[in-house]
């Protein structure tokens, strides 16, 4: 799904590409026609209808850690392809590709900086890495990101971005949601809050484990969240889905989310709910 | 008889009902050796056929409307139980049941999904899948048993949690989320036993604890093999490559360092003997509360987080 058209149709690749190259793009939700510079100082949102674009784990740790303090750790967790799973392609090839594609390693990253100068633990996930699927590395790299939390009395912020669990690491997936759950409630017990940033989309495996069980839940506006995706409740129902089913909105009306946050207020309306949660000491 | 028959168990079904007929004449004729061959004939069959089954045979056992599922379990184990309904917010999931039970003299809270055996109790019961109100009552449960310092044990048979507007409306995601964090931290032991189907996100949600353990015929996997053929195939015709992929048999999840063990089924299925099923898993629950009683809170949470933690495989670039 293209957020961002060319306003030229002259090149290929224009489908696959979320925010593409070209000098000046049009809005896939208002229209409006945009000087590539200004979306980026915009943070990939339209400043005409505030529709968000999808944006990577690296823009969401810029946009949240304050410069130079971002200290990444597992950066080298790769999948080893455990089932060797093979449907029309070997899972290794799949993510061989990914791997290339996106230049990182696996869904998610993780490591520690601060937001305003508040020291938190991050974990961002990415979307452009097999959906922002999880499957094993995914689901350690989030585990050992709540532990550090824990053991050094930090916040502990998620920022999500999945289409749920990997299947191809099937049911070793699946227990990711089990384990990164596990760490999630010794976190509780040591009283260090623990934030979810969700983002466009978050659905499945990941939604039914950590992303819904944030202290506090923000989520950018018109972001798809959810159990099941929409795909499947319609072959499911077999009826057309009602309009902003699904989205952030809809959400937080049914009570599943706290606050939609604009991508431009995200660090501040972070710092804010930080600095309103105490945390323990260390020993506490 | 069984009136519903899987393509792989036909040739078994027409000989035991071969068999069945020719006793009936064997008081006026002398047929004894021939029942005795095919006797023979039948038991070397099953052996051919039940040894080498796929996965996406066992699958098709583990659908098998005939099996018994959690209320027939506990009807045929469980000395006492009464069933309690709602989720205390919204109204009563019929595709989860649970409440107070005992079982061999120990007391306990016993949940599970619910299937229908005939098209009118699958309506009502919407085939096993829970909604969110399901998975809440399934907690409300679970608290239940921890205030009473009871053992809890889950039966696991569902194609998934249900994907329908009003589930998302009131939050399936959230439930299940809350009750695995909530399993993660219960304080007392917890068991559970795939009777079934073991779907994804729609399974787990009854089902983290102490132990875990699969009955022989049944599976457990992130997606079932038709949805993953449908999205990785892009067709619903590679069901039988999407199973044996997925890794999903009794087998497997026991290789795989999931599972505890595997239950025995009578030779054919679940659904050929339910007494002899529901004795095994009568053994199975009260052999593992036994183990699990003689530990204190502190090490049945550490073991527990351990058991989860404990699994994950991947390697560095």
């Amino acid at each position: 799904m293209a957020w961002w058209n060319r306003t030229k149709k002259n090149i290929e690749d224009q489908q696959q590409r979320e925010i593409p190259d070209g000098l000046f793009l049009k809005c896939s939700g208002c229209g409006y026609i945009i000087y590539k510079r200004e979306l980026e100082e915009n943070l990939y949102t339209c400043p005409e209808c505030s529709k968000h674009a999808r944006i990577g784990s690296e823009e969401y740790i810029e946009i949240l850690i304050d410069a130079g303090t971002w200290n990444e750790t597992d950066d080298n967790m790769v999948s080893t392809d455990p089932l060797e799973f093979v449907d029309q392609h070997p899972y290794s090839v799949k993510l061989e590709r990914a791997q290339k594609k996106t230049g990182l390693n696996d869904a998610i990253r993780i490591g520690t900086g601060s937001t305003n100068g508040i020291r938190i633990a991050l974990a961002v996930m990415d979307f452009s890495f097999v959906g922002g699927s999880m499957g094993s590395v995914v689901g350690e790299k989030f585990t050992r990101a709540a532990d550090l939390a824990r053991k050094e009395r930090m916040p502990f912020v998620a920022v999500t971005a999945s289409g749920g669990a990997r299947m191809m690491e099937s049911a070793i997936s699946l227990m990711q949601m089990a384990k990164t759950s596990v760490a999630l409630s010794q976190l509780a017990d040591a009283r260090v809050p623990y934030i979810t940033i969700l983002t466009h989309p978050t659905t499945g495996g990941v939604t039914a484990s950590f992303g819904m069980l944030g202290d506090i839940t923000l989520a950018e506006p018109g972001a798809l969240i959810g159990f099941a995706g929409p795909r499947v409740i319609e072959q499911t129902i077999k009826k057309r889905l009602p309009e902003g089913f699904q989205q952030s909105e809809f959400l937080q009306d049914h009570g599943f989310v706290d606050h939609i946050v604009h991508r431009k207020e995200l660090k501040e309306t972070l710092t804010r709910v930080l600095g309103l949660l105490p945390v323990p000491e260390v020993g506490k | 008889m069984a009136k519903y028959v899987l393509e792989f168990e036909k040739p078994i079904i027409e000989l035991e009902e071969k068999i069945f007929e020719m006793r009936s004449m064997s008081d006026q004729l002398d047929i004894d050796d021939e029942i005795a061959v095919l006797e023979e004939k039948v038991e070397r069959l099953r052996g051919n056929i039940y040894e080498q089954l796929t996965r996406w045979q066992r699958v098709q056992l583990a659908r098998h409307p005939e099996r018994p599922f959690t209320l027939d379990y506990i009807e045929m184990i469980c000395d006492d139980f009464i069933e309690l309904h709602g989720d205390r917010s919204f109204r009563d999931d019929p595709a989860i049941v649970g409440g107070p039970a005992q079982i061999d003299g120990i007391e306990l809270v016993l949940i599970g999904h619910q299937k229908g055996h005939d098209t009118k109790e699958n309506l009502k019961r919407n085939f096993g899948m829970p909604n969110p109100e399901g998975y809440r009552k399934a907690l409300r449960l679970m608290s239940l048993a921890e205030k009473f310092r009871l053992p809890v044990v889950t039966l696991i048979d569902t194609p998934g949690a249900y994907p329908g507007i009003e589930a998302e409306e009131r939050g399936q995601a959230e439930a299940i989320a809350r009750n695995l964090i909530e399993m993660a931290g219960l304080k007392t032991p917890i068991v559970n036993i795939v009777i079934g189907e073991g779907a994804s996100g729609g399974a787990l949600g009854i089902g983290m604890g102490d132990r875990f353990y699969m009955m022989e015929n049944t599976w457990y996997s992130v997606i079932a093999p038709e949805s993953c053929s449908s999205i990785l195939w892009r067709s619903w015709e590679y069901k039988e490559q999407a199973a044996e992929a997925l890794r999903l048999t009794a087998w497997d999840i026991l290789e795989l360092g999931i599972s505890d063990g595997i239950i025995r089924e009578p030779v054919g299925g679940a659904h050929r003997d339910h007494e002899a099923a529901a004795d095994e898993v009568k053994n199975q629950i009260v052999t593992s509360l036994r183990e699990l009683k003689k530990l204190s809170h502190d090490e049945l949470l550490d073991q527990r987080s351990a058991r989860y933690r404990k699994i994950g495989v991947w390697g560095t670039a």
